[in-house]
């Protein structure tokens, strides 16, 4: 049923090393595939290393970080690729990245336009003025970028145009997989919308999508599956229906991130994430876990859908949200 | 009360980003101003806490209108206000520790001796754990960095808060701990809130009233 995988991410692990000895260890033995044609949200809080995870397959992490494990688009390693492989035929060309904070990915001294027609110069065969011209603008509109903003500067832009400015450069390489990473920040729940909504266009046109994100809402709205990201783990990886729909997610953490959702309980999961540089031994949501005993000192392993000692039962749920006419469906 | 009189505002006189805005909020209460991307309301929330002058029209607090803005602004109006704004990064001096951060205003308005216990105070507060107060910006993430700013926004313990988006950037579990956070502080403080954004679930389920940027402002 399930295509080829075209990205397949094996046991991947970065670690920071820091001055007096230190470590971080911001992502730990994540495996995960991405399909032509399907969208993964990989959604968490923020500062779980959801982040770091995305520029580790760009090969955009600094000096100081470790990596281990696999990361296969097709039979390149994306984690042992070097440099110029890396710039001259992955990025913008086989993993178009739609970036975290626009305003801060853009150049500030130089106009929308001269960002896109640079883009199109870079990565599609278009020569000479009139027809760069063209396809700047018609880049700008597969993004819904308004072309009476395009000679504007990005601090002329409100954060969603910013944005879509952003997600308009991503598209021009017309890479097999896109890599979005929080596309939609600050953005209206339309734009929200609109913004998901073209970034499934193009799964279904045969992309393969990695969503980052924190907006569940934007997740369900466009995911085949989800991950869901903890202290640099993965924790439950699932049908997207399943997770936002019924039975709903089985693990507490999942749980506590939906239930935090404005629209449900408003209620925060309690206490912070853990600091990625001194993670417990056993499982790092223990501490704020309600279902945590003696043996979650151990760390779980990854069983079916979720690595937790006390999942919450499958498919009948004792704890649920949902309705429970729902689950006996 | 925090009140807006008629208030046009912008980067250019010609091509106001805001026009003939009203808005009033009353001591204790919460009111949320939804508005699409790019309406002019970020703008809005500059003029209300005092950090953009606006072109035309009145700021009224607590009764004085105000005079000055930015730096012209009286002391003690300036520090009525407490602002946190959508991106923590663009909000906070890369070169401090988060604690020196949370403290600055306490610093700027000699109340030096006493920050450290009101540091410490404000990061219970806020959730930030001692190990994080050492750190510098770079070193948190988004969401770690928006709680030193709502608690940096605590510091003088404002009468009304004004919040741009505050939890834009954030996920949802560190959203509904910030919004307690907020509501909790008024709760206690009888503080008002000006809450900008553009979700209207969050905002209906977090404020008093909710109104649409064109019931505020001229189109």
């Amino acid at each position: 049923m399930t295509p080829e995988p075209l990205l397949s991410v094996r046991d991947l692990s970065v670690r920071f090393l820091l001055p007096g000895g230190r470590r971080v260890d911001a992502v730990s033995d994540a495996s995960f595939d991405v399909a032509p044609g399907e969208c993964l949200a990989l959604i968490g809080e923020s500062g779980c290393g959801k982040s770091v995870l995305a520029s580790a397959l760009l090969g955009l992490l600094p000096a100081n970080a470790r990596t281990a494990g696999h990361a296969h688009l097709g039979d390149l390693d994306l984690l042992t690729a070097d440099e110029p492989t890396l710039a001259r035929t992955v990025r913008g060309r086989r993993v178009g990245l739609v970036p975290q904070s626009p305003a801060a990915h853009l150049t500030p001294v130089r106009t929308i336009r001269s960002h896109i027609e640079e883009t199109v110069t870079r990565l599609t065969g278009v020569r000479g003025r009139s027809a760069r011209r063209k396809a700047a603008e018609q880049a700008s509109l597969r993004a819904e970028f308004p072309l009476d903003h395009l000679d504007r500067h990005p601090h002329e832009l409100s954060g969603g145009l910013a944005q879509r400015a952003a997600t308009a450069l991503a598209l021009i390489g017309d890479a097999p997989l896109l890599l979005a990473d929080e596309p939609t920040t600050g953005l209206d729940r339309d734009l929200v919308d609109r913004t998901v909504d073209e970034l499934r266009r193009h799964v279904d046109d045969g992309h393969a999508l990695l969503m980052i994100t924190h907006d569940l809402a934007a997740a369900e709205r466009i995911a085949d599956r989800v991950a869901v990201m903890y202290a640099g783990r993965i924790v439950e990886l699932t049908d997207a229906g399943a997770f936002f729909g019924s039975p709903g997610p089985r693990h507490p953490y999942s749980r506590g991130l939906l239930e935090a959702l404005p629209e449900r309980s408003f209620t925060p999961v309690p206490g912070l994430p853990p600091e990625l540089g001194s993670l417990p031994e056993g499982c790092a949501f223990a501490p704020r876990c309600d279902r945590a005993t003696d043996i979650c000192g151990a760390l779980p392993f990854f069983e079916n859908t979720v690595a937790c000692h006390h999942p919450v039962p499958a498919p009948a749920a004792p704890h649920a949200t949902r309705t429970p006419e729902d689950t006996r469906a | 009360m925090l009140e807006l009189r008629a208030v046009t505002a912008g980067y250019d006189r010609r091509a106001p980003v805001v026009r003939d805005a009203h808005l009033t909020v009353a001591p204790g209460e919460a009111v949320g101003l939804l508005g699409p991307s790019g309406c002019g309301k970020s703008t809005l929330a500059r003029v209300a806490a005092l950090l953009h002058r606006p072109d035309a029209g009145e700021v009224v607090l607590d009764g004085t209108p105000v005079r000055g803005f930015r730096h012209r602004a009286p002391r003690e109006q300036r520090t009525a206000i407490g602002v946190v704004f959508q991106q923590p990064r663009l909000a906070a001096d890369p070169r401090l520790r988060l604690a020196d951060l949370i403290a600055e205003p306490l610093r700027a308005t000699g109340r030096r001796a006493s920050a450290a216990d009101r540091v410490r105070e404000l990061a219970g507060t806020v959730g930030l754990t001692p190990d994080l107060l050492g750190r510098r910006p770079h070193e948190v993430s988004d969401g770690q960095l928006q709680r030193a700013c709502l608690a940096r926004a605590l510091s003088l313990r404002p009468r009304w808060l004004v919040c741009d988006e505050m939890t834009a950037m954030l996920d949802a579990s560190t959203t509904a701990a910030l919004v307690r956070v907020v509501e909790d502080y008024r709760a206690s403080t009888g503080a008002g809130l000006l809450s900008v954004g553009h979700d209207r679930t969050l905002l209906t389920r977090w404020c008093d009233r909710t109104v649409p940027w064109e019931a505020v402002a001229a189109g």
